[in-house]
């Protein structure tokens, strides 16, 4: 080894002694990731940290004034300003009117979908991956599916009402309706989910078991609670924090199909955050949000990831 | 009203392949009987005929008189063990143990009383709040039989019960086994692919081959009596002798005469072989413990050479090449020989079978 190193310094000549220290073999992994950590600090965590920074300074993103610091006495004003205004705390229970809507359908029909492909019966495949498609499909062209199939004049709902009514239906007139129609989206795009889960879950349990189960004259509702349900519960456990961290966070279903609206009924805290930030160029408002956000889905975040750990510990 | 369970011409195909090949059998209340056979004989699926987990392709299963082709496996209500135990990982044993009571209407303190005793009698009782993942091999293995003995079923059913176990466990469990299935007093199954268990835990043994029974009989007759030369080579260890050869005739003595590989030896047999026509060719069953020496060659012996010596503690195990064929013969372990050394070996009267060209016992 010794002899090898002193070859190597023997033969290098002094100009180019950077280079060979650089490229020498055990600094060639770091050297290869170097490009990716410097695209990522660039466009990932300045912006990120640059953001928390305005957020304890006066700045308007669509004014020439520099930002400029609060002060050391009220550095947390935007942070009060936003947290004591009653648009904020409306916008929240929106949001969370929709993630609770929204994640107990997803989980009742993501729970049985995943029942029904359990078991094996003609054309499951061609089904399954039929079921699958909405959560593959981008949330702009959900949106706007969804956006014309609520079209009062010509949307299917609209249309299918009319045969009975005689009226057009305007669903996204009024504020529970409106709510409504995003949830039923989201559902839709996000149940195949959760059955995805379950169904892992479902499918990891032992046959045996079910048979001791058939043995033992177990009812139903037994076997679902002492075999069926300890194999899916965490799993299920995930794909509740799961989505309820990313339905925390919807913007895009809501700022197409409603726009917030009507008025700020379906205003949620995203689209209340990107308002202030990019209608109203409240900047620094914006930041102290965005980060009371980003302090919530960490949180939650670090609930699923503790699930996530516990899981596999159990396994 | 009959009790126990008929079964009469059992088959299973699996597409193509006959996995149980008209089986017929019958077993009384009370009474243990093993199924035993090696593996992928048909004998799981036998038990997961009569406990209802297969379905029947043809033929019929009686139990308490009964025909359960058409009911379901929790109204036939049947006792199991897994080979693989199948206890519930979320629940804890007093709870596994008293899994299949709450189908039956009894009282919370009746429930109690038994999984007491259950777990009195298999020596359940220090762990009962423990979790299956929590037990040693031999304590899963005793829930498992646990919860199939705490029910009053119409009858018992156990899938390789000792298989999982290491051989000191085993010997330990076969007791164990053995003191619980003489209380139960319902018909009971036990499937097993080794032969001591069957001959130790079973009232009565079927030796089942390629989906077929070959024998149903009782532990002693089946290894002093094997019908055909598959039981006769499964059961007992080392395994019988099986030799080739052929009638000669009969001795003035009523002894049958027989060239066994060139050596003309005159053996001491069942009478019914002494109608078989000379020339006949026969198998010669001889157990390994049932043969002696004697000092020199006469008409009544078998000479060979003594190939390979192995020594089993009470007792040795020769292995003895006559010509090409090898024997095996257990000798007390006083008994020394030489590699090498030739030896003449005497065939003990009336204890050697005669099996015919298609294999059946020669009454």
């Amino acid at each position: 080894m010794t002899t090898l190193n002193s070859n190597a310094t023997e033969q290098q000549s002094p100009t180019f002694g950077f280079w060979v220290w650089l490229m020498a073999p055990e600094r060639r992994g770091a050297l290869l990731i170097t490009p990716a950590i410097v695209l990522l600090f660039a466009m990932n965590i300045l912006p990120l940290m640059w953001s928390f920074g305005l957020s304890f300074f006066r700045y308007r993103a669509n004014r020439l004034n520099p930002p400029e610091f609060l002060g050391w006495d009220n550095m947390f004003r935007n942070y009060e300003k936003v947290t004591s205004s009653s648009a904020i705390w409306d916008s929240f229970q929106t949001t969370a009117i929709i993630v609770a809507g929204s994640v107990t359908l997803q989980v009742i029909i993501g729970f049985l979908l995943a029942l029904m492909f359990a078991r094996e019966f003609p054309f499951r495949k061609i089904l399954l991956s039929m079921v699958l498609t909405p959560m593959m499909l981008s949330f702009v062209a959900v949106g706007v599916f969804f956006k014309f199939f609520y079209e009062p004049s010509f949307g299917l709902l609209s249309q299918a009402i009319r045969v009975f009514t005689g009226e057009p239906y305007i669903l996204l007139g009024t504020k529970w309706g409106s709510i409504w129609g995003i949830i039923i989206a989201d559902a839709w795009m996000w149940s195949p989910f959760v059955m995805l889960l379950v169904l892992a879950g479902l499918v990891s349990v032992p046959k045996y078991l079910y048979e001791a189960a058939d043995i033992d004259r177990a009812s139903w509702f037994r076997r679902f609670r002492t075999i069926t349900f300890p194999y899916i519960k965490s799993l299920l456990l995930l794909a509740v924090l799961f989505r309820t961290i990313e339905t925390f966070k919807l913007f895009d279903l809501v700022y197409i199909i409603t726009e917030g609206g009507p008025g700020s009924a379906t205003e949620t805290l995203s689209v209340y955050v990107y308002r202030q930030g990019f209608q109203y160029f409240r900047t620094s408002d914006a930041s102290a949000l965005g980060y009371i956000l980003l302090f919530v889905v960490i949180v939650l975040t670090n609930l699923y990831l503790y699930v996530v750990n516990r899981r596999s510990e159990e396994l | 009203m009959a009790s126990g369970i008929q079964i009469r011409q059992m088959t299973k195909r699996f597409g193509d392949l006959v996995a149980v090949n008209a089986v017929d059998l019958d077993i009384d209340d009370g009474e243990v009987l093993c199924l035993l056979g090696p593996s992928g004989c048909g004998k799981t699926t036998t038990l997961r005929m009569v406990a209802g987990l297969e379905d029947v392709s043809e033929g019929e299963i009686c139990i308490d008189g009964n025909r359960v082709n058409d009911i379901s496996t929790p109204e036939r209500n049947v006792a199991m063990a897994f080979q693989f135990y199948a206890l519930y990982p979320s629940i804890t044993v007093a709870e596994n143990l008293s899994y299949p009571l709450h189908a039956e209407q009894i009282s919370r303190a009746e429930i109690k009383a038994r999984i007491a005793s259950v777990a009195d009698k298999l020596d359940l009782t220090e762990v009962l709040n423990r979790y299956p993942s929590q037990l040693a091999e031999g304590e899963k293995q005793r829930v498992a039989v646990g919860r199939a003995i705490i029910r009053k079923p119409s009858c018992f059913l156990f899938d390789e019960p000792l298989s999982r176990l290491d051989i000191e466990l085993r010997q330990q469990m076969r007791t164990k086994v053995k003191e619980v299935l003489a209380g139960l007093s319902k018909p009971t199954v036990i499937v097993t692919h080794d032969q001591i268990e069957a001959l130790t835990m079973a009232d009565r043994i079927a030796v089942m081959r390629d989906g077929k029974i070959e024998q149903v009989a009782t532990p002693h007759d089946i290894f002093a009596a094997p019908s055909n030369t598959f039981v006769a080579g499964f059961i007992g260890t080392p395994g019988m002798n099986l030799i080739p050869s052929v009638i000669e005739g009969v001795s003035e003595r009523g002894e049958l005469k027989l060239n066994i590989d060139g050596q003309h030896v005159v053996v001491d047999v069942n009478a019914g072989a002494m109608n078989l026509p000379v020339g006949a060719k026969v198998t010669l069953g001889v157990r390994p413990r049932f043969f002696e020496t004697v000092a020199e060659s006469s008409e009544t012996t078998l000479s060979g050479k003594v190939d390979i010596i192995e020594p089993m503690g009470a007792e040795t195990l020769f292995h003895v090449l006559d010509g090409t064929r090898e024997l095996r013969v257990v000798m007390d372990r006083t008994v020394r020989f030489k590699e090498g050394e030739t030896i003449h070996l005497e065939f003990q009267p009336k204890l050697t079978h005669v099996f015919d060209a298609q294999g059946s016992l020669v009454q």
